[in-house]
């Protein structure tokens, strides 16, 4: 086993975290600020990835479709958050979670009427194809490195947005005291529709950039969403910084466990079956991270007050 | 809440537990006997339901991973048929069984063990936390299922001829629903039974205030771990007629859909309503088998229908008809 | 006026089939048609419907169901079929799960099961039965065709399947016939659409080629990004994978990958010319190899249902063993355990002007049995 073969999986994991966070992200400011649980978070990625799809075969060009998953994506998640979400905040947490998984049945078969039941067509942009070198000699794919500069990017960007907008006073003023922040005079309504739609937006981007690396069809947003739920709950529910760190845990662990697992078993079971056993076990390894993580610290890493 | 909602509800629900008992009499009587198996299918997933509304809706444990108890009960009469077809041993010379109420008890031991170190973990959290939390546990199994070859893997395990019952015929359609039938109304008499014990009096008000529970000197962990397992139990059994009916058990029992389903089942009839289960399995199964016999889009219908009941009928099918529940 | 109509297509189809029997045939297809995995139940269905209609099987009634991919519903839909709609044969699942959830209740009904797809090997070997017939495979066959096949050029294999016993099974099924070193032995998580792990132990395997088996969306995301990683090793793997219902998802980076099937569309036979011919017609898209095992079906039975009357079982059954039909795999017929002997190919992904195919290169296996056959007692 090479450095390079390390480095190249570490870079992995942090490539997927990265991804995870971009879904988390949004998960966890809208739990933050309005107490939702949103199972349909994973159709705006979903949304995101067929817009993409969409008009970059339409225009052919990435790009365009990159933008219009932003918009298609943070549209969708206004739109949602009018007519149906807003009606869901002072409900608890069992209506939201029907409600919303009642959301993922519409939005997957309404994609299917629209776009078929055929995998769409998305491919990563001519000047990030090929690969990079790096140090020790390990290769790595260039759009998987974008797609770790645009986490870093989103991550700092929301670190800002939180910290020093007033969009992210009041998101702040939200997360602490939402009573509070209505009686200061803040219009809540046109607050919480802002929330929702940047994190949208943000399972959009994520839809899109993981669209050209995989496959762009329907049903593609539920195994991301769980996923994503396993991150916010380690990360802390409501904690932007929780679910950085949680994603990052949480792919690192992932890919790691996929690779070093099967050979490990290998040693005691032999290579057939180890491979199998340890891939089994790779399998459950993020949750049984979570649950021991959970167990020593029930409300997760950086627990934010819920 | 008024007397004569109550009278309502009662009579509801008598109208519901004979309704579920004639039709299929009836089917039989004028030779379609494919609805036997729908009201079957209705009252198994009605005591999965009762199961899980018991932590559900009496201890406000949503918990979103009950498919585990459904699956790993389903796997136990699997598991214990094809051992005790094939003759082989499976643990300490225990051949298995294809006997259901050693099925049964078996599946509910099983269910409330695994619910106990889940629930054990799981209840140190709350809110938001504890619906992911036994999401989690549920995908662990779940996995484990897929990628576990001895039983089957993702393609699951068949049950070749259903398990026996002593002095029924359980391969006729009718005898296995009137066992079905039977089990369901013993899940409801037990759930009545705690809900109007001390011990679900405790449950309740733990759900309702746990701050008050804890200062007249009761532990609210206990209470909610006892009804998480015996909410698994109960589930547990349900999954076991489940696969006896399918003569199937396999993975996607324990799928993260089967627990949203079972969700879906209570607050469809009415939550921590005695027969909200039972009202809400009748109209999804009905549900899904007119749509699905319409439309290929039915799962859509399903979704608009579905958001409709949490939007503007809260209190589910039995909240429209008797009124509102005790519980606000 | 339709119904003259209707009954002069009758009188034709009969004429053509040699001998009439006048009993109607009523078929129960449960596919997939919602979810995520629909495009390979389509492509089924249509298939299938397109048989009876170039057959002009008018005395041939289908009842269709979607099982939305769930093993539980499948067998609430046969139940229905077979207690309600009273249908006299069942066809259309796709998936191996749901085929050993329904096959063994429905044939012990007395009814007879068509498998368009799945061939999963205990319904082959021990569970095998004289009233399932499978048109298709057995599940082992691509993959057995493709490490013969990989014999030829290849001496260090990279193999890799999904962590489930349809992927064992493809993995077991590839090294029965390869004789090769194997590079790496991997199994993925099921439903996994990374696979940057996995690559890059390809990369540094120093394998001289990657054998894979993913099917649906899984396929996809991994034949992307293989190409994207710029890796280079030739790719193999069983027709699933590169099919025709997803090679416009996966583009450009499919081309060149060599695939084994039992079909593709330039097979030269007139069955074959006239099933793509009409499937483009009356849908406007290219069949899949899904649609031409469906097609086969349909065929299958309007040929069985001119010879005997599907209320005469043994006569039925009879009637379906001989398989006489024009197949659009050239020659076709049935072994003891009811799985097919066909002939077995290798082909590659190829561009026909702006649209994705593919061409035939060789033949792996001419008369394939399955390994199963042989613990079949019936």
């Amino acid at each position: 086993m090479s450095t390079a073969l390390i480095i190249e999986q570490l870079l992995n994991g942090l490539q997927f975290g990265v991804m995870l966070f971009l879904m988390a992200a949004g998960l966890t400011l809208i739990f933050g600020v309005m107490g939702l649980i949103n199972l349909a978070h994973g159709s705006l990625y979903m949304i995101g990835a067929f817009a993409c799809a969409v008009v970059a075969a339409a225009t052919g060009s990435f790009w365009l479709g990159l933008a219009a998953s932003l918009v298609a994506a943070a549209a969708a998640g206004a739109l949602v958050e009018l007519a149906v979400i807003r009606r869901l905040y002072d409900r608890d947490h069992l209506d939201q979670v029907l409600a919303t998984f009642a959301l993922i049945l519409i939005f997957s078969e309404g994609a299917r009427w629209v776009f078929g039941s055929f995998p769409l067509y998305l491919d990563i942009p001519p000047v990030l194809q090929g690969a990079v070198s790096l140090l020790g000699g390990a290769h790595y794919q260039l759009y998987r490195l974008a797609i770790i500069g645009v986490g870093i990017v989103v991550a700092a960007g929301l670190y800002l947005l939180i910290s020093r907008t007033r969009l992210g006073m009041r998101i702040r003023a939200g997360q602490s005291d939402r009573e509070m922040i209505a009686a200061l005079g803040v219009d809540i309504g046109t607050l919480y529709t802002v929330v929702f739609a940047l994190g949208a937006a943000l399972a959009g981007l994520a839809g899109a950039l993981v669209g050209a690396l995989q496959s762009v069809q329907v049903g593609m947003g539920e195994p991301v969403l769980i996923l994503a739920f396993v991150v916010i709950v380690i990360g802390g529910i409501g904690s932007v910084k929780g679910a950085l760190v949680g994603a990052i845990l949480v792919g690192v662990v992932d890919t790691l466990g996929r690779f070093l697992l099967p050979k490990l078993f290998a040693i005691f079971l032999g290579p057939a079956e180890g491979a199998t056993t340890g891939a089994a076990v790779a399998s459950m390894l993020i949750y049984i991270v979570m649950a021991l993580i959970l167990a020593f610290r029930p409300k997760g890493l950086f627990a934010a007050n819920t | 809440m008024t007397a004569g909602a109550m009278n309502r509800e009662t009579l509801f629900n008598t109208v519901l537990a004979v309704l579920l008992l004639v039709l299929p009499l009836a089917a039989v009587a004028i030779g379609e006997p494919f609805y036997v198996t729908l009201a079957t299918r209705m009252a198994i997933l009605a005591l999965a339901a009762v199961g899980l509304n018991l932590a559900l809706g009496l201890g406000g444990l949503v918990s979103f991973g009950h498919a585990a108890f459904f699956g790993i009960g389903g796997y136990v009469a699997g598991i214990f048929a094809s051992h005790a077809f094939n003759q082989e041993p499976m643990l300490f010379g225990f051949e298995g069984s294809d006997q259901m109420p050693v099925i049964w008890l078996s599946a509910m031991l099983v269910s409330a063990l695994v619910a106990v170190p889940i629930g054990a973990i799981s209840l140190r959290t709350s809110g938001v936390y504890f619906i992911m939390i036994t999401l989690a546990f549920a995908q662990m199994i779940y996995y484990f299922a897929i990628s576990w070859p001895a039983y089957g893997g993702e393609d699951g395990l068949s049950i070749l001829t259903r398990n026996a019952f002593p002095g029924l015929n359980t391969a006729q359609p009718i005898s296995f629903f009137l066992i079905c039938y039977g089990l369901l109304m013993a899940g409801l008499l037990l759930f009545w039974f705690v809900r109007n014990s001390r011990f679900g009096a405790a449950l309740q008000a733990a759900r309702q205030n746990e701050a008050r529970v804890a200062a007249v000197g009761i532990a609210p962990f206990r209470i909610r771990l006892a009804a998480f397992a015996m909410s698994a139990a109960i589930t547990g059994v349900a999954g076991a007629l489940f696969a006896d009916l399918n003569r199937f058990a396999s993975p996607s029992m324990l799928s993260w859909q089967m627990s949203g389903e079972l969700i879906v089942l209570i607050v469809l009839g009415g939550t921590a309503r005695l027969f909200g289960p039972v009202a809400g399995a009748i109209l999804f199964v009905l549900f899904e088998f007119a749509l699905g016999g319409l439309t290929e889009r039915w799962q859509l219908f399903l979704g608009l229908i579905l958001l409709g009941v949490v939007l503007f009928a809260r209190g589910g099918l039995i909240g429209l008809f008797a009124g509102k529940a005790r519980h606000g | 006026m339709r119904k003259i109509l209707a009954a002069s297509l009758l009188g034709l189809s009969l004429s053509a089939a040699g001998l009439a029997n006048a009993e109607p045939v009523k078929v129960g297809m449960i596919t997939t048609l919602s979810g995520g995995g629909a495009g390979l139940g389509i492509d089924a269905r249509d298939g299938f419907m397109l048989a009876l209609k170039n057959a002009g099987a008018t005395d041939i009634e289908v009842v269709t169901e979607d099982d939305a991919q769930k093993p539980e519903l499948a067998v609430q839909i046969a139940d229905k079929m077979i207690q309600s709609d009273k249908v006299d044969i069942l066809t259309g699942i796709i998936w191996s799960n749901l085929a050993m959830a329904v096959v063994p209740n429905a044939v012990a009904q007395g009814k007879f099961y068509l498998s368009v797809n799945a061939g999963p090997s205990a319904l082959a070997g021990e569970k095998c039965n004289q009233n399932y017939f499978n048109v298709a495979y057995q599940n082992d066959n691509f993959h057995e065709a493709m490490g013969q096949y990989a014999n030829k050029d290849y001496k260090k294999t990279f193999i890799m399947a999904p962590n489930y016993p349809a992927g064992t099974d493809a993995l077991t099924g590839f090294k029965r016939y390869y004789k090769g070193e194997l590079a790496g032995e991997v199994y993925t998580k099921v439903g996994q659409t990374d696979y940057a792990a996995e690559i890059a132990q390809i990369r540094a395997s120093g394998a001289d080629s990657v054998f894979i088996f993913l099917p649906g969306g899984m396929g996809i995301a991994f034949t992307k990004q293989y190409a994207q990683s710029g890796v280079g090793i030739p790719l193999l793997g069983p027709g699933f994978s590169f099919s025709q219902d997803v090679l416009a998802a996966i583009g450009d980076a499919a081309l060149g990958v060599k695939n084994s099937a039992s079909w593709a569309k330039d097979l030269d036979n007139e069955a074959n010319k006239k099933f793509v011919e009409t499937f483009q017609a009356e849908y406007g898209r290219l069949p899949s190899v899904y649609a031409a095992q469906a097609y086969d079906t349909g065929n299958l039975i309007v040929s069985a249902a001119a010879k005997a009357s599907v209320k005469d079982a043994d006569a039925f059954r009879a009637a379906l063993k001989e398989a006489k039909f024009d197949s659009v795999r050239g020659k076709f017929k049935f072994n003891t355990n009811n799985h097919p002997i066909q002939d077995l190919y290798v082909r590659e992904v190829v561009k026909e002007g702006d649209v994705l195919t593919n061409k035939i290169i060789g033949t792996s296996f001419t008369d394939h049995e399955d390994a199963y056959a042989k613990d079949c007692k019936m």
